[in-house]
């Protein structure tokens, strides 16, 4: 090994502790980085990754089999512009319902209609299935449904198709998913043929892939160049990607503006700590670099010895970062590619080159400060650094603080950030940071708790009455009770403080394409705590409140009328708040629709009961289904529903803010082991003169003390600050404004252990090495120089 | 005969390598007494030293100091014997740079959690009585070796211990600085404070012991009293023995 190997071989096991250190802080720093930026990266591209990676239909076309023959569809994979096609596939439209099943849902319910594709399996050029659970539906009797948010069927479980001749029963084999979703569910092809209506033809489905496809107007010419290579007409359907597109955007979109917050707290604390490290290292052993210099060592030894110190921990760390990083992706992003059946997303390769790059550049680049400035210092000069008394500032307020009526060892401590402000002020940059993590943090997850508590309202009470039932037999009809006797039997009941009625209708809304869900009530909703976002509740008929994704859509907002119509009758209604609702609806009493033909979803109504405070809710359950049972109905406990994306929002700030308040740790830890290890000696004399462990620990805490507290008091508004710019960014992204409720998560309660936050940081990470100068032997601590 | 200050029996030190720094050594020093430790470097004086202040712990044997056993005490419980029966001067001063000659003479009181008057008082009264009062606002690092050493033996007076401890404490000063600790040390032993000291300067031995021993590799190799020197507890030095403490404590 040459001399400059063994030097900085030397140099790196010498200060094992303050290495072991660098490595920690490099690997927390490396690690949140490349969460950070992976997760932006990802979340900014989770379809179009998927959508790659499975070739996703860009175009998915049905043809009319009455208007065009199987050979001229197959032939449109010749089109100009295709790169690729597959079919045609025999396609169908079937409206099946609940069968025998083993996930509790009634049997007869019925299913949303479904696009039905015969394919053989799941590969093909286009539109590559990713099959979740069990198999691909071969035989006779089988399909695979396509995975979607709230599948009311699971694999083994039956649908029913009453349409049919024979009512044919299907079995759910296997649950699959498709990027671009080109279907809803698929059979084999001679299943396909045997579930066609007799007289009828199965319609041809093509998947496309084009050469250009990127935007809506490129899709529509790729259509139209389709549509040109068959007769005119022959094109039922054409689905284009975009949407699917945008919507997956929508959602993930929702993720980026806190990942950026987090990503730039770590990334600042990553070159704050990396800046405290290598500099501390460096500076700490300025008389070595003299030692070394008089044995003959030329200044650029010394400068690339001293880099190389401060790499080889970085580098350690930053490898075990990047496997840590990875590590902790694959929960949060499997939820994230879960929502799009794609499977976990990975890392991209690039970020996990490019962070670990970053990081080392910063660290070589840091060290070449100091170890520039040790190349260039003569020998005598360094030699003397370290035996000279430094200069020491900040000895007036030491002499004011060591006549205050305090315990000499904390006048001590809490004058010591004063005597080097320059590590003082870098140390308050790493709680401060570690702070406005953990009060973002924390204000996040108390929001998101508050948003996702708004948005259940829908299952307010705690009994739910849905005013539908079905019977055990297959193919029954679903039966609905009448629903003021409904109502009667509920207000009547003992136990009910008040109780009303939703009904989902679809009606249409002036300036708005298609239908519009509605919510219209019956009863006193008032309790149901929907949050408004402005506005207020309605408190009467002509009244709507609608979320912010709606006023958008109609470009109205709070104050504007709009009109609802059902192609006959046009009713004009006031909006009178913005409600919080991840729906693209509007809520209203049901006496607003009384002079509309609104359209009723089938078994959409059920009634939401709160109980008087005291009440035994099982009791009350049983006193009312004894009551319903002539109306055929059942009453059921709320569920109340916990949505997986604000669980994975929680779980991914509970750990950015965990790693965010440990590297900060990391960073008191190392700087105050950096300053401990320099002033041994002072920590000997002072021993010597009689000063007790103990005293020597709160010597220790308390001259970072002061650092937390201001930290915690600058750290905390700038949290805040932070929460309430990011969140309302992130309800924009998921389509709805954030009520002030919501936002307003920072009270008393709450502040005050977060603004002692920082002294926690400060104090955990000061006591490791308070502990060190506590146990230190006096007589090793006087010989140091 | 006055009662033994500090007593060693059978104590051997062994570092991590090497030979023992001290092998089965045993002495008793008598209160009053002025013990000059001489010997050549590696011989374990200081070694000696360290074990008295409770600095370092014996690896076998036992060290009594006032009547304190010392080598099963705790960390705190050295801590507080260093804080109330030793005092230390060492070769290099080992002033806190940061803070003033008042500040660092007082450190010891503080430590202890002496009234904060009465710790003034007996500040202000060690640096007149040592000459270095009109200094007691500078820093260390402004005054002479010799006058930085006149700091540390204020600070290791402050606390009024039975039991002063010296490091070569003339070992880093020019020769007029030298002579002028060497003044005040001898000073002290003549007023009856029981001084440990540790020291290649002969002339300091000479003028401030009643005894001196040598060491040789951990053994006592020569134990003999200082011709001349006042024998500690002698009835006629009762007077000037008096005086010294009247000023001194």
């Amino acid at each position: 090994m040459s001399a400059l190997g063994t030097v900085v071989r030397a140099g790196v096991s010498r200060r094992r502790v303050q290495t072991l250190v660098m490595t920690l802080t490099t690997m927390m720093a490396v690690t949140a980085s490349v969460l950070a930026a992976g997760l932006l990266v990802v979340s900014q591209g989770p379809f179009d990754h998927a959508f790659a990676a499975q070739r996703g239909a860009q175009l998915t076309v049905r043809f009319d089999p009455g208007r065009v023959g199987a050979a001229q569809v197959a032939a449109t994979a010749r089109v100009p512009g295709v790169t690729s096609a597959a079919g045609p596939y025999p396609v169908l439209s079937l409206a099946p319902r609940i069968g025998a099943n083993r996930t509790g849902m009634p049997v007869g319910a019925p299913v949303p209609p479904l696009t039905v594709v015969g394919r053989s399996g799941t590969g093909g050029p286009v539109d590559d299935l990713r099959l979740t659970q069990g198999r691909w539906a071969t035989g006779s009797g089988e399909i695979v449904l396509g995975l979607g948010d709230n599948d009311p069927v699971g694999v083994g479980d039956r649908i029913t198709l009453p349409d049919l001749p024979g009512r044919p029963t299907l079995t759910v084999v296997g649950l699959a998913a498709s990027v671009g979703r080109s279907a809803d569910a698929w059979v084999s092809p001679a299943e396909a043929a045997a579930l066609t209506a007799p007289g009828s033809t199965a319609g041809y489905q093509m998947l496309y892939r084009f050469s250009s496809a990127g935007t809506d107007a490129q899709v529509a010419a790729d259509r139209d160049a389709i549509a040109a290579a068959v007769p005119a007409g022959a094109i039922g359907e054409a689905a284009s990607y975009l949407p699917v597109r945008q919507a997956a955007a929508r959602n993930s979109a929702t993720y980026v503006p806190f990942v950026v917050a987090f990503g730039v707290l770590g990334l600042v604390m990553s070159v704050l700590i990396i800046g405290i490290v290598v500099s501390g290292a460096v500076g700490a052993a300025t008389r070595r670099i003299g030692i070394l210099k008089s044995l003959g060592f030329a200044p650029a030894q010394i400068v690339r010895g001293y880099v190389g110190q401060a790499l080889i921990p970085a580098t350690a760390g930053s490898v075990l970062g990047v496997a840590f990083g990875n590590l902790l992706a694959i929960p949060v992003l499997h939820q994230e590619g879960g929502a799009l059946g794609i499977g976990a997303p990975g890392i991209p390769l690039w970020v996990d080159l490019a962070v670990p790059a970053a990081v080392l550049a910063t660290a070589a680049a840091t060290a070449l400060v100091p170890a520039l400035r040790a190349g260039r210092l003569s020998t005598t000069e360094a030699l003397a650094v370290g035996r000279t008394p430094r200069a020491g500032r900040g000895r007036a307020v030491r002499r004011l603080l060591g006549r205050a009526p305090l315990p000499r060892p904390l006048s001590l401590g809490l004058a010591h950030p004063f005597a080097r402000p320059g590590r003082s002020a870098t140390m308050v940059a790493a709680v401060l940071l570690g702070t406005v993590g953990a009060t973002f943090g924390v204000g996040l997850a108390l929001s998101l708790g508050d948003v996702e508590n708004g948005i259940g309202r829908d299952n307010a009470g705690a009994v739910t009455v849905p005013d539908f039932s079905f019977s055990d037999n297959p193919g029954a009809v679903m039966r609905t009770a009448d629903p003021n006797a409904v109502a009667a039997v509920i207000g009547a009941q003992h136990g009910t403080r008040s109780w009303f009625g939703t009904t989902m209708t679809q009606v249409g809304v002036a300036g708005l394409a298609g239908a519009t869900q509605v919510f219209s009530f019956q009863g006193d909703s008032s309790w149901a705590g929907y949050q408004m976002v402005s506005g207020h509740w309605i408190d009467g008929p002509g009244q709507v409140v609608a979320p912010a994704g709606l006023l958008s859509a109609t470009g109205t907002r709070v104050g504007d009328t709009v009109t609802l119509t059902d192609n006959r009758h046009r009713v004009p209604v006031r909006i009178v708040g913005e409600v919080l609702s991840l729906h693209q609806s509007l809520y209203t009493e049901q006496a607003t629709l009384a002079g509309l033909d609104a359209f009723v979803l089938p078994g959409s109504t059920q009634y939401s009961v709160d109980l008087t405070p005291g009440t035994d809710g099982v009791a009350y359950l049983a006193s009312l289904n004894r009551a319903l049972s002539p109306l055929g109905i059942t009453a059921l406990p709320t569920q109340q529903r916990i949505s997986p994306t604000i669980i994975a929002m929680d779980g991914l700030a509970a750990m950015l803010t965990a790693m965010l308040v440990a590297v900060a740790g990391l960073g008191v830890l190392n700087t105050v082991l950096l300053d401990t290890r320099e002033r041994v000696h002072d920590f000997g004399v002072l021993k010597a003169l009689g000063m007790a462990p103990r005293q020597t620990v709160a010597m220790v805490v308390t001259s970072v003390s002061g650092i937390g507290l201001l930290a915690g008091a600058v750290g905390v508004p700038i949290g805040i600050a932070v929460h309430h710019s990011v969140l309302p960014v992130m309800g924009r992204a998921a389509g709805t404004g954030i009520p002030a409720v919501d936002l307003s998560v920072y009270r008393l309660p709450l502040l005050v252990p977060l603004l002692l936050g920082g002294l926690v940081i400060a104090t955990a990470g000061a006591l490791l090495p308070a502990g060190w100068a506590a146990r230190a032997r006096t007589a090793t601590a006087l010989r140091t120089e | 005969m006055t009662a033994p200050i500090i007593q060693i029996r059978d104590v051997s030190k062994t570092y991590d390598v090497g030979l023992p720094a001290l092998a089965g050594l045993s002495l008793e020093v008598r209160a009053g007494e002025a013990l000059a430790v001489l010997g050549p470097s590696g011989s374990g004086k200081s070694t000696l030293l360290n074990l008295v202040a409770g600095l370092d712990r014996p690896s076998e044997g036992g060290v009594t100091v006032d009547g304190v056993r010392l080598d099963g005490m705790t960390e705190a419980g050295l801590a507080r014997y260093r804080r109330e029966r030793v005092g230390m001067v060492f070769q290099f001063f080992n002033l806190l740079d940061d803070l003033t000659v008042e500040d660092n003479v007082l450190l010891p009181a503080q430590l202890a959690g002496l009234p904060r008057t009465q710790a003034w008082e007996r500040a202000r009264e060690l640096l007149e009585r040592l000459g270095i009062d009109r200094h007691a606002r500078a820093h260390p690092g402004r005054l002479s070796g010799g006058e930085r050493q006149r700091v540390a033996v204020a600070r290791a007076l402050m606390n009024r211990p039975p039991l002063l401890l010296a490091d070569e404490p003339t070992g880093a000063l020019d020769s007029a600085s030298a002579a002028d600790v060497r003044d005040l040390l001898a000073g002290l032993s003549r007023d009856g404070q029981s001084i440990v000291l540790v020291t290649h300067d002969t002339a300091l031995a000479r003028s401030c012991a009643t005894r001196t021993i040598e060491l040789v590799d951990g053994v006592i190799a020569r134990d003999s009293e200082v011709p001349g020197a006042v024998p500690a507890g002698a009835t006629g030095t009762v007077t000037g023995i008096g005086e010294a403490r009247a000023a001194v404590r």
